[in-house]
């Protein structure tokens, strides 16, 4: 129970749901992640240590680097993080629907 | 209540397979896919190319307040009416490699159908990234409302 109140306190936090959002696209270093915001890079470090602590992110070796990237995995268990893309379709689908029920052949 | 649209991504799989049934009959769900302005007006996206036959390629961009801010692209392997389109897609300036897509459509009775959308990817991390963007998206959407809505202030106090 703990553990799932650290998760929604670490996505509580806008600079750390900015670096989500980041790192959904690609992994990133450290370095790279802390070139996107003003805030000291110390500060970015401690934002990813929470996001790692909580395993919302995940660390691989990569040669000398370090990279982050989401734990699917993770954001399945707090948040069922497919269900957005779901409905990202499905509100999609639905005006498709919609518009074709009213389509009417266009007159010669 | 059984959910229209279905989304299939299995665990270290690089494909997700989303389903979804329609009550349309399978002409006008095909038609839907089929003609530029109608595209146009579903996805929300305009249509800078599309050419529906073997070879072809598409095109299309998406703005927000006049500005550009998602374009895709791809090529059409097959072009099947009323049963499939084959095609990959590209986003055009992020990190994601090209993905494959094959689109099935089918009759199930006369005034419903069904689309199976498949689509495959270079890694299981890409298709786990393309998966959370809504998500991540999500998570920052409050936010930047706030934001439009206080630059829209802004602008209305600026006149």
């Amino acid at each position: 129970m703990k553990l799932r109140r650290d998760v929604f306190q670490a996505i509580a936090d806008p600079t750390r749901r900015a670096i989500l959002l980041l790192v959904a696209t690609q992994s990133m270093t450290a370095g790279a992640i802390a070139s996107n915001f003003d805030t000291a890079r110390p500060t970015v470090s401690k934002h990813l240590q929470i996001l790692t602590a909580c395993e919302l992110l995940e660390q691989h070796q990569n040669g000398r680097e370090v990279h982050y990237h989401i734990n699917a995995k993770k954001m399945k268990e707090v948040a069922d993080f497919i269900e957005p893309f779901r409905q990202m379709w499905d509100e999609r689908f639905n005006k498709l629907e919609v518009l074709m029920k009213d389509y009417k052949k266009p007159s010669p | 209540m059984e959910q229209k649209t279905k989304v299939a991504a299995e665990e270290g799989t690089q494909e997700i397979i989303m389903t979804r049934e329609f009550d349309l009959p399978l002409e006008l769900l095909f038609k839907a896919y089929e003609e530029p302005d109608l595209f146009e007006q579903w996805m929300g996206t305009k249509v800078l190319k599309m050419e529906n036959k073997k070879h072809g390629s598409y095109c299309f961009e998406t703005s927000y307040n006049g500005e550009v801010v998602f374009r895709a692209n791809g090529t059409i392997h097959e072009f099947i009416p009323n049963e499939r389109i084959t095609r990959t897609f590209e986003m055009e300036n992020t990190p994601f490699p090209v993905q494959l897509e094959y689109l099935e459509f089918a009759k199930l009775t006369d005034s419903t159908s069904k689309l199976t959308m498949h689509m495959v990817f270079k890694s299981v991390e890409f298709r786990n990234n393309l998966l959370a963007m809504p998500f991540a998206q999500g998570l920052n959407g409050a936010h930047n409302r706030l934001q439009d809505l206080l630059s829209n202030q802004h602008h209305e106090e600026a006149k």
